[in-house]
């Protein structure tokens, strides 16, 4: 098991592809709350999966500015095709090239399978990981941990 | 391992005795074909432990996912309203596949409420409140997804055959 990036380590910044066309950076996102959301793959097959609940929570983790992204080792094209099919509403980056660069950078990647771990940061305003939790990789870890874990951020 | 935040009350559906040794929680959305399956699968879990065990549903509607599933909850809350939720609750789920508002109309006429009370209520959004409410309960307890259950208040992670259920409430019945 890859050792997670605990509460208190600035989060390394990164910048990936989230459409075929356009590039976003973490270090763009500073000055508001960001919840990084990796998850094994899209087309998990049941109703409500992670990524479905968070797209319902949204207004939940809006309330405290919070930005969510979630971010798996699927190329763009395949997110853009999960994310149209699930009517998400936040963005899907692609840890594609080189494969899982910025989920080793957190911990977060499985090496003997290839994947994401089901591995949750919420970063500060200030770029520092206030929060971090990887949950068993068959199991949805919910979102109650995230909405916790915003509430616990100093009020800036 | 995310348990109950909001406890069971007189507020909440419950079939069964609030009392009884175990109480099963389901977090359901009308229009999720999980929901459905489970729907005879909890029937049967509650007729395998009789009066040992209560039942409790509350809505959890996926909106973006499930276009329909907020009027079904709404509904079951405007049967609620005149004492009939769990016939409207298991109408719903019995004819699943057909869900819709003119079929939500239709089962309301059946159950010989009216179909216009329940048209206005839905266009005022009178129930929408305590349809959120339960969904936000469920956030906080950690419902990952539909149908989640709580087993005394313990999250239950898994399959939900009524093999499952009816050994994971047999735990708790020890």
């Amino acid at each position: 098991m890859p050792q997670l990036l605990e509460a208190g380590t600035p989060a390394p910044d990164f910048t990936l592809h989230v459409t075929p066309d356009q590039k976003l950076s973490l270090s763009e996102l500073r000055g508001r709350p960001v919840i990084l959301a990796f998850y094994p793959a899209d087309w998990s097959p049941v109703c409500g999966d992670q990524m479905g609940l968070y797209n319902e929570v949204l207004a939940e983790f809006q309330k405290h500015r919070a930005e969510l992204l979630g971010i798996s080792v699927d190329g763009v094209w395949c997110h853009e095709a999960f994310a149209q099919s699930r009517h998400l509403h936040f963005p899907l980056l692609a840890d594609f090239e080189p494969k899982g660069d910025v989920a080793r950078k957190y911990g977060a990647y499985r090496d003997g399978d290839g994947l994401c771990e089901r591995a949750l940061f919420v970063i500060d305003d200030k770029g520092k990981i206030a929060w971090s939790y990887c949950s068993p990789i068959s199991i949805n870890p919910g979102a109650d941990g995230i909405l916790e874990a915003l509430e616990n951020l100093p009020k800036s | 391992m995310a348990s109950l935040k909001i406890p069971v009350t007189s507020s909440d559906h419950i079939q069964g005795d609030e009392h009884a040794p175990v109480i099963l929680v389901e977090y359901g959305d009308y229009q999720c074909p999980h929901c459905g399956r489970a729907y005879p699968i909890v029937k049967q879990v509650q007729k395998h432990f009789g009066k040992r065990l209560a039942f409790v549903f509350r809505n959890f509607p996926l909106n973006e996912m499930h276009p329909d599933a907020e009027v079904a909850a709404e509904t079951a809350e405007f049967a609620a309203s005149q004492d009939r939720f769990w016939e409207m609750h298991d109408a719903i789920f019995e004819n699943q596949d057909s869900l819709g508002l003119p079929l939500l109309l239709e089962l309301a006429e059946k159950l010989s409420l009216s179909a216009e009370a329940l048209e206005q209520a839905l266009n005022d959004g009178e129930y929408a409140k305590r349809v959120k409410e339960d969904f936000l309960g469920g956030v906080r307890s950690g419902v990952n997804g539909t149908p989640t259950f709580f087993i005394n208040g313990h999250r239950h992670d898994g399959p939900f055959e009524f093999e499952d259920l009816v050994e994971a409430i047999g735990t708790q019945m020890k």
